[in-house]
């Protein structure tokens, strides 16, 4: 049970090298369950292992419990760690793969007999304790790297991508259970992943990070709603959130994006965009699930009618790929919408959701407004 | 997999690979069966017969006169080898987990230049190897000889085992770290027990290497302390008296037995070994 905030942490491998990490920032309160996200080669590995013990950071602080560890070393930080490999020692059984971590710590025999039952029964290995890694399931396996980690009962939990190496089905399962044991244990946690659903379903907090630097930093719905970035906006949602470049247009006092998809026109009005945006090249982000189906000219928002391309039906949806300014748009419709390609569809837009990102940059250029609104429906929602 | 009865027994193309097998079998066995055959011939019986023929009468005498000769000496080379080869397997196996699993700076160049050893001919190292064991005072010893061993084999037991432990997966030893383990935990607690093939595998090149050593034998040593290669050498090679091949023969089986011995009980380890990485436990 511990807080941990990492402050200003750098990490090079040299000097000329480029960082590895830069300037990373942030807290979590006890119990809480941070994830770590981003691309392989992010540095979100390297993170965690550097609030392990396991690389020196070169600059900043990491504190557990307000307690500076930058200099400790791992066995004194009070960490467990759950391996991607899972690590297992392969010539020691299931028994002495969890003892392994409290025999050295010294814990009396009896405590330790006491400390293996109660894993193994939380995790339902109590049939597996004599056998040896090489003679388990991928799954038995993962849970047995994970009860060596829970058997510590350390401060702090470090998971480094512990489902990757699961086939699709077991790692949906692992998923659910992995909360559900957060839920009851409530230890503190660091997860790194690549999985954006995980991150998404798993966090309290999550962390996005590209190149060494900690893009954003919130709650997962704040990252879905409220990207800082294009990165993080293309990273967080499946299917990925539509980048559609477009031109800015003032008309009666607000900015418009055209848009035009071959077959009709349609100026998307922007009621917070700064009018001072005018003329500019702008990305447009629109998630898929936020394209509807429309009359035209029906319930409020501003329509367009677009050819299908390609259908995909995924059986909970269906996915229509239309063109919208030379770009390709992926529009989450119900699945039971008869469309074929070649068909011509009423597309209809919720403007206050649609989000506006620099061409070159990439930056959010209405952050705030979208934060304001995405707070009023989370209260109209809580109204309800 | 195809049953052998789908293919013709005896193919011409079959038959050439046996006989080819054959020739080799013959090649190799031939220089064993005269010695054996010969160890076991009185020394008339060598003079008279020729070197194939079936001893006219089978006795020991060469085996218990070559044994009164070289005992002295063969005891002499298991004091040389068995410490000679435990040492350089230890240090070689600490070398190596600290090469693959505690790289510091300069590790890899540091690698780099003991695998020179690996390349330096006996006899570039006698001079310096000479040198240094005067200002040590350990000239003509058993010590000296053992230690003249163990340094000039670290550089093959280190590449055996650093080239080994490479192919073990870094996250052991970290989840080791964060149990709590330090460096020799992790190594006699973890390393160590995942290393048998490797272990045998350095055991028996070692054995091999320094008991037919006969270089360092005959420049390091001297007298009673002579490893059994030297002995058996100047036992061949004395000029006086009548030629005894029985007892020639039956010293070189003596000589030759311990390393045929560890092939035989550690051999299948030794193929294991050194495949060793390719397959994960």
């Amino acid at each position: 049970m511990a807080t941990l905030e990492l402050r200003n942490v750098n990490k090079t491998y040299g000097a000329g090298l480029p960082d590895t990490l830069k300037d990373i920032q942030l807290s979590i309160k006890d119990g809480e369950f941070l994830i770590l996200v981003g691309p392989s080669g992010c540095g979100k590995s390297t993170l965690m292992n550097c609030i392990a013990g396991l690389e020196q950071i070169t600059g900043g602080a990491i504190l557990i419990d307000q307690q500076d560890v930058s200099g400790m070393s791992p066995k004194d930080r009070d960490i467990a760690m759950v391996f991607q490999s899972y690590a297992l020692y392969p010539t020691m059984t299931v028994r002495e793969n969890i003892e392994f971590g409290l025999k050295i710590r010294k814990m009396p025999q009896a405590a330790i007999d006491e400390e293996v039952a109660r894993v193994a029964k939380l995790l339902q290995i109590e049939h597996l304790l004599a056998r040896k890694p090489a003679q388990l399931s991928g799954g038995q396996q993962q849970r047995v790297a994970m009860g060596r980690a829970l058997a510590r009962r350390p401060k702090i939990y470090l998971f480094d991508e512990p489902l990757s190496n699961l086939d699709a089905k077991l790692r949906v399962e692992m998923r659910t259970e992995m909360k559900l044991m957060h839920q009851r244990l409530k230890t503190t946690t660091v997860y790194v992943t690549h999985d954006q659903i995980e991150a998404m379903t798993l966090g309290d907090k999550v962390a996005v990070m590209k190149d060494g630097i900690i893009q954003q930093f919130g709650t997962p719905q704040q990252i879905y709603n409220d990207p800082a970035n294009q990165f993080v906006a293309s990273f967080i949602g499946s299917p990925p959130m539509n980048f559609v470049p477009a031109r800015l247009v003032a008309q009666g006092g607000q900015l418009h994006a055209v848009l035009d998809s071959g077959q009709a026109r349609c100026e998307l009005p922007l009621p917070g965009a700064d009018l001072g945006l005018e003329g500019r090249e702008i990305v447009l982000g629109i998630r898929p699930e936020q394209i509807a189906l429309g009359a035209e000219g029906g319930n409020g928002g501003p329509s367009i009618r677009a050819q299908v391309q390609v259908t995909e039906p995924t059986g909970p949806d269906m996915l229509v790929f239309v063109t919208l300014n030379q770009t390709k748009v992926c529009c989450r419709l119900a699945p039971d919408v008869a469309c074929q390609v070649g068909d011509t569809l009423a597309l209809q837009f919720d403007p206050a959701r649609v989000l506006l990102f620099d061409a070159q940059s990439g930056e959010r250029l209405q952050a705030t407004r979208i934060a304001n609104t995405v707070k009023d429906n989370m209260a109209a929602l809580g109204g309800r | 997999m195809h049953s052998p009865v789908d293919k013709p027994a005896l193919s011409p193309s079959r038959l050439a690979i046996h006989a080819v097998l054959l020739i080799a079998v013959v090649l190799y066995l031939v220089p064993l069966v005269v010695m054996l055959l010969t160890s076991f011939k009185t020394p008339e019986d060598i003079s008279t017969g020729n070197l194939l023929s079936w001893p006219t009468a089978i006795t020991a005498i060469g085996w218990v006169k070559a044994w009164g000769t070289v005992s002295g000496y063969f005891w002499n080379s298991i004091l040389i080898t068995v410490p000679a080869v435990l040492i350089s397997t230890t240090i070689g196996a600490l070398n190596g987990y600290v090469l693959s699993m505690w790289r510091f700076r300069g590790s890899q160049l540091f690698f780099g230049l003991l695998l020179f050893g690996c390349f330096l001919p006996f006899q570039t190292v006698l001079l310096p190897a000479s040198f240094t064991l005067g200002k040590l005072g350990l000239a003509s010893t058993t010590t000296g000889l053992v230690l003249v061993h163990v340094v000039y084999g670290l550089a093959f037991t280190t590449l055996f085992f650093r080239n080994f432990y490479v192919s073990i997966p870094d996250a052991l030893v970290k989840a080791a770290r964060l149990d709590g383990a330090g460096f020799f935990t992790i190594f006699r607690r973890i390393i160590l027990p995942m290393s048998t093939p490797i272990i045998m595998v350095c055991l028996i090149w070692q054995f091999t290497q320094i008991w037919n050593d006969f270089l360092f034998g005959v420049v390091f040593s001297s007298g009673d302390s002579q490893p059994i290669t030297v002995a058996l050498n100047n036992l061949v090679n004395t000029s006086t008296g009548a030629k005894e091949y029985n007892v020639d023969m039956a010293a070189a089986m003596i000589a030759g037995l311990p390393t045929l011995l560890v092939y035989v009980v550690a051999g299948k380890y030794f193929v294991r070994g050194l495949t060793a990485g390719a397959v994960k436990g």
